[in-house]
């Protein structure tokens, strides 16, 4: 079943230089609770996709349907994750995982019971009521996960999420982050420059190249789950890996010098 | 060279922790120097035999404060509330005025460069205007204490409503949160620490402002009692008054921030 369905999208920004085009004609078609990576240079377009595909923006020409109806606003049924944790300082752990149900107007009870339950899947029991300053770097990056989780989206919005992480806790949590999504399927759209991280956690891996930004190539990922960290070093996975970094950089980056 | 840096590291890091310990050494250490200083003004006054009139040793201060405390303290009520409304009446109208500019670009491209424009004007050549227009009660006193203390307010208030990192608003549009949920839950919490740098900056010219109200024309207030009292050479009464405007600002300074460590227990210390 097809969750996201994407046709002929255009983003174009007008600018002192002239009209700059962010994506050139994007076809991507998601599926129900696929996991989905967008990797390529900075200037690709990733960031612009996924902003366009959670209606934070609007595309200047094409077609973007979610769930067989075009998209008019955010659809509320989505969880994001940034690069930074972005928590709210005044709010315990608890309270900062439970402001979209708050804004949605969710049962209080019931998003509270989600949200504790959330946080013991990441390692955060007995956190709930600690402040975001006491947390570190990779604790608050987990809290902001679970604050994407506990309205129950069906689509996950990752932009980035662990590039500010130190290379151990980045790859802690994207094995959390795989073992979350094993147990509770979503559509998870996930943003990364990291091609080793892009084939490790997808089902496709979309690679993306800059100026204009668009899809160069689409890669289906053969691996089994639940996915090890030794299958990075197997053939297959290299296979893989050599794919990606031969379209990304096409168009005048690094792989051209 | 590697054991050098690594001694210099150690040597830092100690550092590091005696100063978390310092702050009752800093107090200790100033009320030490400012002693020493009242002290030194004392002899100097006495060996040089300055006039009382031109400069008044501490203690003949000390004896104006206590002989007119009654005068004292009714004229400090006076600038106390002068200041106090003013400052009151300034916090009623910026923060309002800063979410409109916050919300409305119209108002952020018409109204705001305006205001801007508006604080080069100095409060105190328009002081006896208000007095000309408003005459010599306690409302053109207010009126200047308002003046003064508005900018810093709505300049720290608009700033820190606008202070959402980017990705959060995203976060909160995708939500579709309503306007009053994106200000009762994120924008006015984020602007809370900057609201008060604000008022911490308003407060003390609050003060300043009150004076020089009085100073325009007035019956009452520590700012007239200093102006008489110079006339009249009771220049130990001037400084009397002196005295206790700066009490006042620190204790207004300080009041301010104290509400802020409660009212904002997440606000970075200092």
């Amino acid at each position: 079943m097809n969750k996201i369905r994407i046709e002929a999208l255009y983003k174009t920004y007008a600018s002192k230089g002239g009209r700059v085009t962010a994506l050139e004609k994007v076809d991507l078609t998601i599926k129900q609770n696929e996991f989905i990576t967008l990797v390529g240079p900075s200037g690709c377009g990733k960031s612009t996709l996924l902003k366009l595909i959670g209606a934070l923006i609007r595309p200047s020409r094409g077609l973007l349907l979610y769930d067989g109806a075009p998209l008019q606003r955010p659809p509320r049924d989505i969880g994001m994750v940034f690069q930074e944790a972005v928590l709210l300082q005044w709010r315990t752990v608890l309270d900062n995982v439970l402001l979209p149900a708050e804004i949605l107007g969710l049962d209080k009870a019931s998003a509270r019971a989600h949200a504790m339950h959330l946080l013991e899947l990441v390692g955060l029991s007995g956190f709930e009521n600690r402040f975001p300053r006491e947390l570190s770097g990779g604790m608050q990056q987990r809290v902001s996960i679970c604050r994407a989780l506990v309205h129950n989206p069906s689509v996950l919005l990752m932009d980035e999420p662990f590039a500010a992480l130190d290379a151990m806790t980045r790859e802690e949590l994207g094995f959390e982050l795989m073992r979350i999504w094993d147990t509770d399927k979503k559509t998870v759209v996930f943003v990364t420059h990291n091609i080793t991280e892009a084939i490790l956690l997808a089902d496709r891996v979309v690679a993306m190249s800059p100026r204009p930004g668009r899809i160069a190539k689409i890669v289906d990922i053969d691996l089994p789950r639940p996915r090890t960290i030794d299958m990075e070093f197997s053939a297959k996975f290299k296979s893989y890996s050599d794919q990606i970094r031969a379209v990304i950089y096409h168009g005048g980056g690094v792989g051209k010098r | 060279m590697t054991v050098q840096t690594n001694a210099l590291a150690v040597e830092e890091a100690d550092e590091v922790l005696e100063s978390t310990e310092s702050p009752w050494r800093s107090i200790v250490g100033s009320s030490l120097t400012f002693i020493a200083l009242v002290l030194l003004w004392e002899v100097l006054v006495r060996q040089l035999k300055i006039p009382g009139w031109l400069l008044p040793a501490p203690s003949a201060i000390a004896v104006a404060l206590a002989d007119w405390r009654g005068e004292l303290v009714r004229h400090s009520l006076v600038t106390l509330y002068e200041t106090l409304v003013g400052f009151a009446l300034a916090i009623a109208i910026s923060i309002p005025l800063a979410v409109a500019v916050v919300c409305s670009p119209i108002l952020r491209n018409t109204i705001y460069p305006i205001l801007l424009a508006f604080q080069s004007v100095p409060k105190v050549a328009i002081a006896p205007l208000l007095a000309l227009w408003i005459g010599f009660g306690t409302l053109p006193k207010v009126v200047v204490v308002f003046l003064v203390c508005f900018f810093p307010i709505i300049v720290a208030t608009a700033t820190g409503l606008a202070a959402v990192p980017a990705p959060l608003m995203d976060l909160i549009r995708s939500l579709s949160a309503s306007t009053l949920q994106t200000f009762m839950k994120i924008r006015f919490p984020t602007a809370m620490p900057h609201i008060f740098v604000g008022l911490k900056i308003a407060i003390t010219f609050a003060v300043i402002g009150a004076v020089i109200g009085e100073f325009v024309g007035s019956e009452d207030g520590l700012g007239y009692l200093i102006l008489v009292s110079t006339s009249q050479s009771r220049t130990p009464l001037a400084f009397g008054a002196l005295v206790l405007l700066t009490v006042m600002s620190i204790v207004l300074y300080y009041g301010v921030a104290f509400i802020e460590r409660i009212a904002v227990p997440w606000a970075p210390k200092n």
